[in-house]
């Protein structure tokens, strides 16, 4: 469904994709992990095709990005749904207007039949009667539902959440785990997460994979991951300021 | 020998600032021109947001009218004054109406609409599309696969053309009723002749310079504001540059394409 091969990323001098091989499977629950800088959004950005590689090619449903007009890429972009780390939802719009985003653009619903959506949308990431609110009036954890909600909006295929659960309380966190879980089963949604919260990870993924300067260090179940032998991976998801990675 | 090295230093160092600065410039020029290609080839191609459009034409036009209706009267009132204290040396007075006409019409009515405009809409469009650039609404409306060029930059690129072309004709309008005030209220010369020498020596072909010149400008300020905007970095830092930075362009601009254009159409 997704795959990522050999893909080499730099800003100036900074060189964040160092060869990053990944493989999503249809279906599949994919979580990304790796230390804070260490390009998980890039690399997300690159899986929808908002960022392109220096060298390498990302793969989804057997077209190759680089090879995509503007008019291939937008439609391949119809397939995805994405949560962005901040929620970048559009301030001149009111809440309802951007969950509904896309099915005011892409569908001949009515803005009634839009809204009802939208609520729908909503209560499903735990929000009600924040329709009609601006983004501006909306808490930090409040933002990243909706956008959230905007991401699951289109029922898409493919969705990339960019650490959805960070910024809420653990309850809400819970329940947008579940959300996840619930999409996965129920429409069968392939995707890729970037969390740094290790219960999140353990509790969504089929496979976890870690980034660790520019590359796949390692990837695997919850179970292996779990119980790795690399002693960076260990000691990253024990959380522990010793050990082979130092904190700059 | 020291010092000629060190002097050699230093002229190599201020060449090569002016040269990397130099062939910067033709690269963002370069970048300008595509952007303007991609903005015109979107303005073609359907669907077009109308709402949005007329949404920005509101922004634009309605709110710029004050600032606009205050620099031209005061302009057209200024300009009967002057050319009164030059004209009367010889015994011209009679030729004011002719200048403040000549002038608001062909020169002052576009340019000084041009860089208020600029200051307002310009400025404004660049800070929210680079709000919107820093937070990754941009990329957020991509990735709901929308066109951000066609979503965000067309209405504001067309919006601006076209309330320039009527911003213009208010302010040639006000600029000459200011004149005429002065003219003929304050300063007491026949109100007959001035209202005669300004339509005898305005012809059609002027207003039509000074509204083709309201065009062009009107659709530098859209593409400036937005190709600032679209292409901001780096935070609220970043955002507050692409503002000044799409001000001083597209006044810049206007100044040197009124040179041209009047050449042009002698
Ligand atoms: N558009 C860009 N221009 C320049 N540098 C960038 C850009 N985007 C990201 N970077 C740099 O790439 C590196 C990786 O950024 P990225 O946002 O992918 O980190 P991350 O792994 O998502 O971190 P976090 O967990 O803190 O979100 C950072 O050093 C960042 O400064
Ligand atoms: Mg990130």
């Amino acid at each position: 469904m997704i795959e990522v091969i050999d893909v080499h990323k730099s800003f100036g001098e900074l060189q964040v994709l160092r060869g990053v091989n990944l493989s999503v499977e249809k279906g599949e629950s994919m979580t990304v992990i790796g230390g804070s800088g260490s390009g998980k959004s890039v690399l997300l950005k690159h899986i929808i095709g908002l960022l392109f590689p220096d060298k390498g090619r990302v793969i989804v449903d057997g077209q190759s990005l680089n090879d995509l007009d503007e008019y291939g890429l937008n439609e391949l972009r119809k397939k995805f749904g994405m949560l962005f780390q901040m929620a970048a939802l559009f301030d001149s719009l009111t809440v309802w207007e951007n969950v509904g985003f896309s099915l005011k653009q892409h569908t001949n619903l009515s803005d009634k039949e839009i809204r009802k959506i939208a609520t729908e949308k909503l209560a499903l990431v735990g929000l009600k009667d924040v329709e009609d609110k601006m983004p501006a009036e909306l808490s930090g954890g409040m933002k990243k539902r909706v956008g959230l909600a905007r991401a699951i909006c289109m029922d898409a295929a493919i969705i990339l959440y960019d650490e959805p659960t960070t910024g809420l309380d653990p309850i809400a966190a819970d329940a947008i785990n579940d959300l996840i879980v619930d999409l996965r089963k129920k429409l069968g949604v392939t995707s890729v997460t970037i969390t740094h919260d290790m219960h999140s990870a353990y509790k969504i993924s089929d496979r976890i994979a870690m980034l660790y300067k520019g590359e796949i260090l390692e990837i695997g179940t919850p179970d292996q991951i779990r119980n790795t032998m690399n002693p960076i991976v260990h000691q990253f998801i024990t959380g522990s300021a010793v050990g082979p990675i130092t904190a700059e | 020998m020291a010092s000629a090295a060190g002097s050699r230093g230093f002229i190599n160092n201020v060449l090569e600032t002016v040269g990397r600065r130099t062939s910067s410039v033709f690269v963002e020029i370069g970048a300008v021109l595509i952007f303007l290609g991609q903005t015109l080839r979107w303005t073609v191609s359907p669907p077009f947001y109308w709402k949005s459009a007329l949404k920005q034409m509101e922004m634009i036009g309605v709110d710029s009218v004050p600032v606009v209706l205050t620099t031209a009267l005061s302009t057209g009132m200024v300009l009967a004054l002057q050319s009164y204290t030059g004209f009367k040396r010889f015994g011209a007075e009679t030729l004011i109406g002719t200048v403040v006409s000549l002038s608001m019409t062909r020169e002052l009515g576009p340019v000084l609409t041009g860089l208020m405009v600029a200051g307002r809409a310009g400025a404004s469009m660049a800070a929210e599309l680079g709000t919107m650039r820093v937070t990754e609404q941009i990329d957020a409306l991509s990735t709901l696969a929308t066109n951000p060029m066609k979503y965000l930059v067309v209405p504001r690129f067309v919006a601006s053309t076209v309330m320039m072309f009527f911003l213009t004709v208010l302010g040639m309008i006000t600029g000459i009723a200011g004149g005429y005030f002065v003219g003929v209220k304050v300063l007491g010369t026949n109100p007959v002749t001035y209202i005669d020498n300004s339509i005898n020596y305005t012809e059609v072909k002027d207003i039509w310079y000074g509204l083709i010149k309201a065009l062009v400008f009107g659709a530098v300020i859209g593409l400036i504001g937005c190709y600032k905007g679209f292409n901001t970095e780096g935070g609220a830092e970043g955002v507050g540059k692409a503002t000044t930075g799409a001000v001083v362009v597209s006044c810049m601009l206007i100044l040197i394409l009124d040179y041209f254009i009047s050449a042009l159409l002698w």
